[in-house]
Order: structure tokens, then C-alpha cells, then sequence
């Protein structure tokens, strides 16, 4: 991917705010932005009309198509787009388990405690349908969840606020195994985080399903895709079109796919992240220098390149990011609720951590354009603001 | 002069707080807005009234109403989570006081523990040296004695000393009260004076996470949650002399002084004298049964004066609405703990609540009634 600087700010204002919060969102890819507003000036036509101005949209629709499978290496039909993660994961969760919830029927799911709400929702929602499901948490096998009567695996690619990657292929293989042996067994895999971070084949992964989204990726908002293999037993969850194969019914957003079309393009171009890798590295070891008492998150085991979740024992994770935006320093605590505030995250409580630890956490997610000068900025600003407010705490404490 | 040290200013969403940022921008501050999210209402869904419930604290729409305000101001704005602390620290020891015969006051424990102390945490993240509050109240420092002062409010009607008797002198000293010189007519106009669209609002209530002053509806709901029975602390209502005149659902709906809803028919109004949870009894009795001229303190905070050595005079207030007494103190040997003698016997002196001692308009200190 050509390295292009990123102006982000306020507008009309710099110097732009480094932001290390790729894991929540990431600003457009100006190649992006370009082929956005192309699509949304010159095609507005409806894919399903029969004349040449919506055959104009189809065109660009299934270009788009064939460049997101193509990235995947998949075939296009495959590719169904939705509005973002979060429509792809209930579409592969709830398409793929309703037609198993028959009267008497108690099928059995199997999903990590540390999924994505929009995971975790759709299972619980199934639940009070009669589903049966099994949350396995960090440390607990895979493996050994499964049961004769499972017929669903959802297991996330990487974790969005540890990074840390799961078992997907392993599983596949499992999955396989039982499969051969008769066993109705699908697997679904969530990879809003991992897609356009590490190397994605899905040939070669062996999942069923696979969802994505666009604006995790320098893409815009608002579109997503779930990948659905030939052959799997998926039916949509909406109702009042045949668009999608009839899994996702509505006027399909061209612009938007048109955009993800091109930013898929440019995602898989310079994978594996060494840079960024070598970026997080640096962080990590100079913040354990001048704080030796922090801990890295999820560091154990293998990690998305560019994200780094850290516990200062002693301070506010709330209060940090606070202090660190204040610096014009984008970070985050994990997850953020519609009224901006943060609950002690279910990922970090499901590792074990206490609810003062997972308080007491912050998420640094980079991106393919950060700087190293950036991220030495972000080290010294985190040094001294977890000092200052240690040191605020015990003079409270004190007085 | 105003340097650029930014001040952390607590913004509810309410007149009074919005103000305060307000005019402390324009007073040339560098100010920074943060809203603690303190309780979420959608937790105890049988408590919200059909059409959804008003004038609560920690509403969405609260929230939306100070980040608009801070938009407005152009100043920077957080919503910071202290939902797990107030549950442990306000709203648990609430329940527990109900349950252990007492009339607590949340509003005090939230600003010792909450207010005016995880919220430095947040005043240091964003570099501020001083908080502001819309509490009235006033604040100032004696450099005879060293100590920073309390002294009630211009407007005696908002004046809000009796909930804030328990701050230390450190947490004083990183205080301000801007409107404590003001009364609340002349805060809706300077509202308005500075554009601010929560000039029309109406006041809070007394008890943010308590819809309509329902404690009784409001525990019976947080029981069930918790997975208790509301009912487990129903019993018998006894006269003075220990006759048992009827039955009630659970000591946690009376208060002393509390005169309706006893369900009992007597010849003279019948008033709620004691709740003792270990019988689980409500002891009810007249209104001449309700007069006590003394009182026992403990945790006794001394807030603009050091401890008293001997005895004083000084002016008592036992409930919020009270108009302070003329009482003696008379201290115990003890700092934290203070007897009370007053000069007039007083109505409904109830457990669980403070008694703050006034000289004046100068807030002496106070402490919780035994």
C-alpha cells in the first residue's frame, strides 16, 4: 500500500491528532475517498433495473465483489454485502441457527466469552429460543466444547480489544473432521479485526463464514460483507427482496461497496505488518523501561500486530484517557456505550482480570500509517500522565 | 487572574452546573466539563413510569443536555463511569441503612466519596487544580485559623450545607462554589445572559437515583433485582406500650415522623416513632411522643472550626427542610463524637440523619445522629 500521510484533525485545525484507536475506527484512505465520491457522483442507478443506468450500478457492484473475494481468495458469489460487522455477524448467527430451532429441538452453539456484543447478543437472543450455548472462556479448549450435537462454532479471528488471535484454523479442521463423520457442523468466524491487519485466506482457513467490515480497514462506515461458502445452509433474516441471493434484501449501497471494493485491494498489499509490529514492540518495551510494573494484556500469546492493551495498576483507565486526549492523544478503554461511558470490559473480566484491573486498562490499536515519532510522543505523554496521576492518588490518599 | 490551569467543573445537565461552566469561562477560566455517570435508570425497568421518566440525574437526556452545553462553550467534555462506586458507596449503605432502621442521606455519603473524591482522579486527568460545583453553598479560606470556611448560601431556600458537612479540608481547598453568592433567580438570568439553553429547566430532586421520592417503591424494585424479598422485613405495628395495633409489609417503608400511610384507625393522629429491624416492629405513637431535646453525633466532620474543647453554642439542623435550632455542643472526649443538647425539645430527631452544627451562616462541622 502506497504511504500516503494522513491529515487528521479538527478541521480547519493542525497539527493533525495522532490517533491510535485503528481497532475502533480508521479515517478513509484518500484512494478511497476518491473512488467513494467517483461511485456516488456517476452511478446512481438501482442494480436490479433492467436499463443501462442500472447496469451501470451492477457493473460496479460486482467489481467491487470480485476484488473483496479476490482478497480473500473466494469467489465473488460468495461475497454478500451488508450494512457492517455487526449485520454480518447476525446474519451468520441467526441465518444459519433458526432453521434448527424447530419445536423440541435443542441444538447446541459454541462461541468464546470474549466475542464481539454483536456475537454474544444474537447467541443470548437464541437462547431464549432454546438454543444451547457454550461461552468458552480464555484458557478453556475449543475442542473440547464441541459436542455431537453442535451445529454452530462462532469463533472470532482476533480479538478487538486484546488483539489476541484465535485457534480459527485448528477448529476448521475439527470441524472437518466431524463433518466427514455426518455431523451438521458449520464454523463462523468473525474477522472485522483481523482482515487487512494479518494475511486472510479463507480457501485456506476452511470457514463457512466469515464476516468483514469496510471501516475497520481505512473504508468507509456502513458497509460490511459476510462470506458465505458455497453450499452452506444460510437463510437471511430480513424479509422483502431478492438482492444478495435473497440473504440481505434491499437496494444495494454501490458507493459504499464500490469503496470497500478498493480498500479491500489495498489491505491485503504489505501483510504481514512488520513495521507496525515493530512500532507496538518498541511501545511495550519502552513503557515497561520507565513503568516495570505494567502489564500487557493478552502479550502471551500470538497478537494482532497492532494492538497493545496495557494495565497501570493504580489508574483510572477512564481518567487516562481522559488525560491523554487532553494532549490531543486518541486512545480508548475498549468499549464505549451510546452514552459515552464504559462499563469494565467483558474481555478482560473473562481473562481473569478483577474489575478494578479491567478499570485500570487502556486499548492502543495503530494503524499501517502511524509513525514511529508518533508513537514515541504517545510513550512519553502515557509516562507522564500515569505518574501524574499516581501521584494525584496518593496525595488523596495522603490527605 | 485568571491563568490557563484549567478548572474541572462537574456538569449534571441541570441550570445550575451549565452556569457555573458558563461563567467561569467568561470569567476568562480555561474550563473543561465532566458528567459522572453515577446510576443507570434502565436497571430497575419497573421503576420508569409510562412515558418514560423526568427530573432524574444521570438520564440520557441529561447527558445529552451537558454535552450540549459544553458544545455551545466550545470547551472539552467527558462522561466519566462511576456507576460501580456509587452502588458500593451510595446506593448499598442506602439500602442497609433503610434495613437497619435509619433514614439515610445518600446525597452526603455521594459527595464524600463520589463527588469530591473520584472526581479529583478525573479533575487530574484533565490537569485541574480546582472543581467547581452549581452546589450553593460558599467557600472561604481563614488565614487566622489556616483553614478553608463553609458558610451557607445568599439563597437560604437552595442552600445545600447540610449535605456537604462531611468535606475535609484538603478536598475544600480544591473547591469552588460559584454560585453560592448568587440566588437561583439570578442563575436562570445569567442562563440566559450566556445563551444557554437549560435556562427553563426545572430543579433536580433531592435523591438522583430514587424516581419521585419512592423509597419504598425504589427498594422493593433493587430487592427484587438483588433477588431478595422486598417482604421479608414485614412485621407488626406497636404503640408505646408495646400493644400491637395492625400489621405493615416491611420496616423500609416508614420513616420516624412519617404520619400517612400506617393503615391503622386511632382516635388521635398516630406518627411513626421507631423502626426497630431486629423485631422488625414499626412503634408508632402521638405527636408529643416525637420530641427529644438531645442528640448523639458520631463521625463527627469539623469543617470551618478544629474541634471544639469545651462546650459551645451553636445552631443544629437534623433534617435538610429543619430550621436550625439553638442547641449547646457538648463534646464527649471524642473528636468524631458530639452530644447535642437543645434549647427547645425538637420534632423527629431520626437516626440516619445528619445533624450539622451552625454558627450563623458559618458551617462548624456535623455528623450522623445515632
Amino acid at each position: 500500500m502506497a504511504i500516503a500521510l494522513l491529515k487528521l484533525g479538527e478541521p480547519g485545525t493542525s497539527p493533525p491528532l495522532p490517533y491510535f484507536d485503528h481497532n475502533s475506527t480508521t479515517p478513509m484512505h484518500p484512494d478511497v475517498v476518491d473512488a467513494y465520491a467517483t461511485d456516488l457522483r456517476d452511478v446512481f442507478g438501482n442494480p436490479s433495473s433492467t436499463h443501462r443506468v442500472g447496469q451501470r450500478a451492477r457493473q460496479s457492484l460486482e467489481a467491487a465483489r470480485r476484488k473483496i473475494a479476490r482478497a480473500l481468495n473466494v469467489t465473488a458469489p460468495e461475497i454478500v454485502f451488508t450494512s457492517g460487522g455487526t449485520e454480518a455477524n447476525n446474519l451468520a448467527i441467526l441465518g444459519l441457527l433458526r432453521q434448527h430451532l424447530k419445536a423440541g429441538a435443542k441444538p447446541h452453539a459454541v462461541t468464546l466469552a470474549i466475542e464481539h456484543p454483536s456475537v454474544l447478543e444474537p447467541f443470548r437472543r437464541l437462547e431464549q429460543e432454546g438454543l444451547a450455548v457454550r461461552y468458552v472462556k480464555p484458557g478453556e479448549s475449543v475442542a473440547g466444547a464441541l459436542r455431537d450435537d453442535t451445529v454452530l462454532v462462532s469463533l472470532m479471528h482476533a480479538n478487538n480489544e486484546t488483539g489476541a488471535l484465535q485457534p480459527v484454523g485448528e477448529i476448521a479442521e475439527l470441524v472437518k473432521a466431524r463433518r466427514a463423520q455426518g455431523q451438521i457442523l458449520y464454523l463462523h468466524s468473525d474477522g472485522v479485526q483481523a482482515f487487512g491487519k494479518i494475511p486472510v485466506d479463507l480457501a485456506e482457513l476452511g470457514v463457512d463464514l466469515y464476516s468483514l467490515s469496510a471501516h475497520k480497514i481505512f473504508g468507509p462506515k456502513g458497509i460490511g460483507a459476510l462470506f458465505v461458502k458455497k453450499d452452506t445452509p444460510l437463510r437471511g433474516i430480513q424479509f422483502g427482496g431478492r438482492h444478495e441471493r435473497e440473504l440481505r434484501p434491499g437496494t444495494e449501497n454501490v458507493p459504499a461497496a464500490v469503496a470497500f471494493g478498493r480498500v479491500a485491494e489495498l489491505a491485503i498489499e504489505d501483510l504481514p505488518l512488520t513495521g507496525v509490529e515493530s512500532l507496538r514492540y518498541e511501545f511495550e518495551k519502552g513503557l515497561r523501561t520507565r513503568l516495570p510494573d505494567i502489564q500487557v494484556n493478552g502479550a502471551e500469546g500470538a497478537r494482532l500486530p497492532n494492538t497493545s492493551n496495557v494495565l497501570f495498576h493504580g489508574v483510572s483507565a477512564e481518567a487516562l484517557v481522559i488525560a491523554l486526549d487532553m494532549r490531543h492523544m486518541a486512545v480508548s478503554t475498549g468499549a464505549a456505550c451510546s452514552s459515552g461511558s464504559v462499563e469494565p470490559s467483558h474481555v478482560l473480566l473473562a481473562m481473569g482480570l478483577t474489575r478494578d484491573e479491567a478499570r485500570s486498562s487502556i486499548r492502543v490499536s495503530f494503524g499501517r500509517f502511524t509513525t514511529w515519532m508518533e508513537v514515541e510522543a504517545l510513550r512519553e505523554a502515557v509516562v507522564e500522565c500515569v505518574t501524574k496521576l499516581r501521584r494525584g492518588r496518593e496525595a488523596r490518599l495522603a490527605g | 487572574m485568571p491563568d490557563n490551569v484549567p478548572i474541572a467543573v462537574a456538569m449534571s445537565g441541570g441550570v445550575d452546573s451549565s452556569v457555573v461552566a458558563g461563567l467561569l469561562q467568561r470569567q476568562g477560566h480555561s474550563v473543561v466539563g465532566l458528567t459522572m455517570q453515577l446510576w443507570n435508570q434502565r436497571r430497575l425497568p419497573a421503576l420508569v413510569p409510562e412515558g418514560g421518566a423526568t427530573g432524574r440525574c444521570c438520564s440520557l437526556d441529561d447527558v445529552y443536555d451537558a454535552r450540549f452545553v459544553a458544545s455551545l462553550l466550545n470547551i472539552p467534555y467527558y462522561v466519566v463511569n462511576f456507576e460501580d462506586r456509587f452502588e458500593q458507596q451510595v446506593v448499598k449503605p442506602f439500602v442497609e441503612d433503610y434495613l437497619a432502621g435509619r433514614t439515610p442521606i445518600p446525597c452526603t455519603n455521594c459527595n464524600n466519596f463520589i463527588k469530591f473524591d473520584q472526581f479529583f482522579e478525573m479533575a487530574d486527568s484533565v490537569g485541574a487544580e480546582k472543581i467547581a460545583t452549581g452546589h450553593y453553598a460558599r467557600l472561604s479560606f481563614d488565614a487566622a485559623t489556616g483553614r478553608y470556611q463553609m458558610r451557607t448560601s445568599v439563597d437560604s431556600g437552595k442552600d445545600q450545607t447540610y449535605f456537604l458537612f462531611g468535606l475535609t479540608q484538603p478536598q475544600l481547598a480544591r473547591t469552588l462554589f460559584p454560585l453560592g453568592g448568587m440566588i437561583k433567580p439570578e442563575v436562570r438570568v445569567l442562563a440566559k445572559e450566556l445563551g444557554l439553553p437549560v435556562a427553563e429547566k426545572n430543579d433536580s430532586q433531592e435523591i438522583c437515583f430514587v424516581p419521585n421520592g419512592d423509597y419504598a417503591a425504589f427498594m422493593d424494585a433493587y430487592f427484587r433485582e438483588q433477588g431478595l424479598n422486598p417482604a421479608a422485613t414485614h412485621g407488626e405495628i406497636v404503640d408505646t406500650a408495646g400493644k400491637v395495633l395492625g400489621q405493615h409489609a416491611g420496616t423500609h417503608h416508614f420513616t420516624v415522623g412519617q404520619r400517612r400511610g400506617l393503615g391503622v384507625a386511632a382516635a388521635e393522629p398516630l406518627y411513626v416513632i421507631a423502626t426497630e429491624p431486629e423485631t422488625q416492629r414499626v412503634r408508632v405513637g402521638r405527636g408529643t411522643d416525637l420530641m427529644r431535646d438531645s442528640l448523639i453525633a458520631r463521625d463527627v466532620n469539623w469543617l470551618s472550626i478544629a474541634a471544639p474543647s469545651e462546650e459551645r453554642t451553636a445552631q443544629v439542623k437534623i433534617r435538610n427542610k429543619h430550621a436550625a435550632a439553638e442547641a449547646t455542643l457538648v463534646p464527649t472526649g471524642d473528636e468524631t463524637r458530639i452530644a447535642v443538647r437543645f434549647a427547645e425539645p425538637q420534632r423527629a430527631i431520626t437516626p440516619g440523619q445528619a445533624a450539622v452544627f451552625y454558627d450563623g451562616d458559618l458551617v462548624l462541622g456535623g455528623g450522623w445522629i445515632e
